[in-house]
Formats: structure tokens, sequence, C-alpha cells
């Protein structure tokens, strides 16, 4: 319990900083943003009402607080371009990302799980080279070049996915699935490669301890010691450290939105900084920020579940 | 089975066996990802610094009687939709891809180390609740968000993408120092600069910096392959360094829109970016190695 209680407690300045960091990128902006926004022609009245529509006359902490209040109370502002509300844009993309990243991580760990515990069994051997050379290469191919390269391959040149406009899920499961399909992968593979390393390493270490000595003492097979004695104990570290890839698929799926045109929160992200619509560049950054800290918040309390080592003399380290 | 000696058995090995017959240490290779990456790493430097002097055409150099080539005799790489010869921009475009990563290199660690050294040096309050959790906060945010977010913010060019980038790269360096910091505190060297009345600047910068360099060393490398996916990203979004000046990003970019008559133009910007990438993770990996073994 005091683990829970310290972990709430120092999640609370960090929340503290990113609403200020957050609240800053507007003040990066070289110049005047509302200038910026209306063009060299704008007349001083009218940038003296955008600065008021942004609040941007007021002092700066007094924007800052009334910034704030307005996130709390679920109000991420108005979108300069399209006029509505910068939270309902958000969740109107949001499904289209969060079905991205299940896929993505469903298709690592359909390639991760069968060539990890393959590569830990069979250390030093070829199986063992060839799926670390290939984690190795996974690992470095950007998502974006391969989305490119599958669009090439399968759309342009074999015809055999159709470059469509994304359907929802709902609407129609088969043309979701075709629209999906390949920027999963593309994506997918990356995470694999990741989740393959720790998986092969944390086995590694599984499979070295007593209590796999026993059991193979016990006269198992080695299929029953792998599975059911090593694996569950590797899983572990790997659930933990798989979840904290959470920040970096999030920053991945931007761009492979990008190249699928599929209409997701990164899309949206884009959008917005091309348009220089900088409330909604704001909200969909803290958005972004906060689904990190929450993951990773629920994955350090699940993981203090699984073991309690960390909770009766796990003392916080910053 | 008879347990009668052999009468071939000598108990003492032959002179030729194979552990002598191996080259003296220095040129065994023990460490292949380390002289592998090592190697790799050594020629795009190289390649990046010598793009003026072995591009056989200038960067943006444009032909229009040879649109959209395949490779050729005289195109290895084909040419774009102007004509510009693509192995140029490629060689030009490891001198972008270099300057920005190594830019945002400098960036990072030039902010991260010595926030993470003062925070694991004076520990207490500002360490717990201010610096850590500001590294924290930034963490928070995804790498490529973040960049985008600040690139956005700061305007286009290379030298705002390194700050991005860099911006980004600060809570990696700013923990690996803190925790090396940590870990040489307790140790008797610490206490013999106290005792002889160094300052706390001195004892961190002269004392306690060369120690933890190795694994600051280590992270840079492995932080150069993600700063180079990231300023590629950042230009395929239409961020970062501008047109005309060649970079991978931007030509991967603008390939997209000639899948279908030119695909040589995705190809070779991508291999390129991959073949760095392979290179500075592999000489992160080799280094990694190398001190585990020397720790060991």
């Amino acid at each position: 319990m005091r683990y829970v209680i310290e972990r709430f407690i120092t999640t609370i300045p960090v929340l503290f900083f990113l609403s200020i960091m957050v609240f800053s990128f507007i003040h990066l902006i070289p110049g005047n943003p509302a200038e910026i926004l209306l063009g060299q022609d704008a007349t001083p009245q009218a940038i003296h009402a955008l600065d008021a529509q942004m609040g941007l006359d007021k002092p700066l902490l007094m924007q800052y607080l009334t910034w704030l209040l307005n996130v709390l109370r679920g109000d991420l502002g108005t979108s300069l371009v399209d006029h509505e509300p910068v939270s309902q844009l958000i969740l109107q993309r949001l499904p289209v990302t969060v079905e991205l990243a299940f896929g993505t991580m469903i298709v690592a760990i359909l390639i991760a799980f069968p060539l990890g515990v393959a590569a830990a069994v069979m250390r030093g051997r070829v199986a063992d080279f060839v799926a670390m050379f290939a984690a190795t290469v996974g690992i470095s191919v950007p998502p974006f070049w391969l989305g490119i390269l599958f669009l090439l391959l399968f759309t342009v040149k074999f015809h055999l996915v159709a470059n469509s406009l994304y359907v929802p899920i709902w609407q129609d499961p088969l043309k979701n699935l075709e629209c999906m399909l390949l920027p999963c992968v593309a994506t997918g593979i990356r995470e694999a490669a990741v989740l393959l390393r720790m998986l092969r390493s944390s086995l590694m270490d599984a499979l070295g301890e007593d209590f796999v000595r026993t059991a193979w003492a016990k006269g198992l097979k080695g299929a029953a010691v792998t599975l059911r004695h090593a694996l569950p104990n590797a899983l572990v570290p790997v659930l933990t450290a798989g979840g904290l890839q959470i920040a970096g698929l999030l920053g991945g799926l931007v761009i492979t939105e990008q190249v699928f045109s599929l209409p997701g929160f990164g899309q949206l992200l884009v959008q917005s900084v091309f348009s220089r619509d900088y409330t909604t560049v704001q909200g969909t950054a803290l958005v972004a920020a906060l689904i990190v800290i929450i993951v990773n918040l629920l994955i350090d309390l699940t993981y203090s579940r699984i073991d309690p080592r960390i909770r009766t003399d796990g003392r916080m380290e910053a | 089975m008879s347990l009668a000696p052999d009468p071939h058995f000598s108990p003492v090995e032959p002179t030729s066996s194979p552990a002598r017959t191996l080259p003296p240490r220095l040129l065994r290779i023990t460490n292949p990802s380390l002289a592998t990456g090592g190697a790799l790493v050594l020629f795009i430097l190289v390649v990046a610094a010598m793009a003026p002097y072995i591009a056989p055409y200038g960067p943006n150099q444009v032909d229009y009687s040879a649109v959209l080539q395949g490779p050729s005799a005289h195109h290895w790489f084909g040419t774009d939709q102007l004509g510009r010869d693509q192995l140029s921009r490629i060689l030009f475009g490891a001198r972008t891809s270099m300057e920005v990563s190594v830019g945002a290199l400098v960036v990072g660690a030039g902010l991260g180390v010595p926030v993470g050294l003062f925070a694991g040096y004076y520990r207490g309050f500002l360490d717990t609740w201010v610096i850590m959790r500001i590294i924290d906060a930034i963490q928070a945010f995804p790498f490529l968000i973040l960049a985008l977010v600040l690139a956005a913010m700061l305007g286009p060019g290379s030298r705002n993408a390194m700050i991005a980038i860099g911006i980004g790269l600060v809570p990696t360096f700013a923990r690996t120092a803190r925790a090396q910091m940590l870990q040489e505190l307790g140790k008797d060297y610490i206490d013999a600069a106290r005792v002889v009345g160094c300052t706390h600047a001195r004892i961190i910068f002269r004392h306690i910096l060369p120690n933890a360099l190795t694994p600051i060393i280590v992270q840079a490398t492995l932080a150069m392959a993600s700063s180079i996916v990231a300023e590629a990203s950042l230009e395929y979004l239409g961020l970062g360094v501008q047109p005309p000046t060649a970079s991978w990003g931007s030509m991967l970019q603008s390939a997209q829109g000639y899948l279908q008559l030119a695909p040589w133009l995705v190809l070779f910007p991508g291999l390129a970016l991959v073949f760095s990438v392979v290179s500075f993770n592999l000489l992160g990996d080799g280094v990694q190695r190398w001190l585990n073994r020397k720790i060991s």
C-alpha cells in the first residue's frame, strides 16, 4: 500500500511540470502567435482581437491558471482552424490510433513469442543467431519506410491490398482489417524486434534458475519446463518493459498514420502543426503525454501486484 | 565398452593445439559487433565528410533530359522527378543526417549530463521533487511527438531540428549521468578529494565525470541511432531541413508520390537510413559488450 501511495504522490509533480511545459509550447513560437496566424496583412485590431480570444493579452500567470483550470475541467480549448472543441477532435480521432496500437501489439506478440522462445532455448545455435540478427535489423528499420515499401509491394505492384479510405471496425470489419493490416504489420515488426530481444534475455535468465533445474530433475519434458515453469517467470519483466514501449509506439504511430493516411490522433497532430492550430497541438501533446503517464502508472501498480518484492521492500528510487 | 586405457591417449596436449595457432589477441576479433559497427560508422562519417568530393553530380543539379530514370551506369541509384542524381543526393543526405544527429546529441548530452551529475551529487529535495520529475515529464512525451511539437513551434531549419530532437534525448543522458554519479559517490577517491579541499565543481567535473564517461558514451552511440530516425521522420513530415537541401526523410516523402513510376526512389534513401541505423546500433551493442567484459 505504501508503494502505491508513494507512486501516486510522485506523479503529482510530474503532472505539474508537464502542464507547465505544454502551456509554454505556445510561447516558444518566435513572435506573436496571433500575428503569425492572421498573416502579414492583419490589422492591429484583428491581432488584438485574436490575442484576447486566445487569452494572450493577460499576464502569464493568469494565462497559465486559466488554461490549467480549463484543462482540469476537460476543456482543452477551441481549435483555431475548425473552431471545434479540441477535446472533441481528439476523441473523434483516438479510436483509430487505439485500434492501430492494439493491432501493432498483437502483430508484435505473434512474431516475438515463438522466435524469442526458440532463440532462448536454442541459445548459441543457428536459430538463435538468425533470430537475433532479424531483431537487430527489425529494430533498425524505421516503420515509416517499411510502410512505404509495403504500399509499393502490396498495393502498387501486386494489388493485393487496396489503398482504401479508413472504414471504422463497427461499419465493416473486413474493410477495416484491409486498411489496418499493413500499418499494423509495418509498425509491429519493430515492436516485435524489441520484445524479442527482451524475451530472449529474460527467458535465458529464467532457464538458469534453480526452480527450472528442479523441474528438469522431476523428469518434466522440455516443452513443459520452458512453457509452464520458465516462461511465466520470464514474462513479468517483459510485460513491464513492453508496456513502457507505449511511449515509443505512440510516437511511431504518428508517422505510420501519415504514411497510410489514417485519420488518427497522429494525423490530427501533424495537420494542426501545419495549419498552425496551436491549441490543438497543445491539446494533442498533452493527451499523448497523459496516456503515457497513466499507462506507466498502471503497469507499475500491476507489477507490484504480480511481484510482491516490490511492495514490501521496494523503496522508491527517483 | 572396454575400460582398458586407450593406447593413443596421452595426458599431455599436443603442442600444436588450436589455441596456439590463433593470432595474437589484438588481431583476433573478440567482439564482432564493435569491429563491424565501428568500421561501418567510420565509413558513414567519411562519406558524409567527403560528399562534395565523391558525389558524381551536384545534389541539386537539375537535368530535365534525365527525369525519373532507373538505375544505370550514369546514375547508379537513378534520378528523381527533377532529374537529380539520387546517389549524389543520398551522399549529401548523409551529411545532413550526421550534422543534425550529432548536433542533437550535443544538445541532449550538453544539457542532460550536467543536470544528471548535479542532481545525483546534491540529491535531496531538488533532485527528487524537481529535477527528476521534470525529466519524467519530458519523458512522458513520446520522443517523436515532442520533437514534432518543438520543431513546429521553433520553426523549420536544421538548427531547430537539432534542438527539438536534442531535448527529447535529455532524459536518457540525465538518468545515465545521475546513476553513474550515485555509483561513484560512495567511493574512496571522492572522500580523498573532499579531504584535500577540492571544490564541488572540481569533484563533479574533474574527478567523477571522467569515471562516469564510458556509459554515457554507450548511451550516445545508441542515441545517435534514434536521432537519425527522428531526423528522417521530421523531414518526412516536412519539418526540419528544408528543400532543396538533400535529406533522406524528404527524399522518401517526395518519392512516395512516384511509387508506380519510380519505385527505386523509395528504395535507396531508405536503405541508406537503415544502413546507418544498423551501424550505430551495432557499435552501441559492441561498446556495451566490451564494457561489460571489462567490468567482469
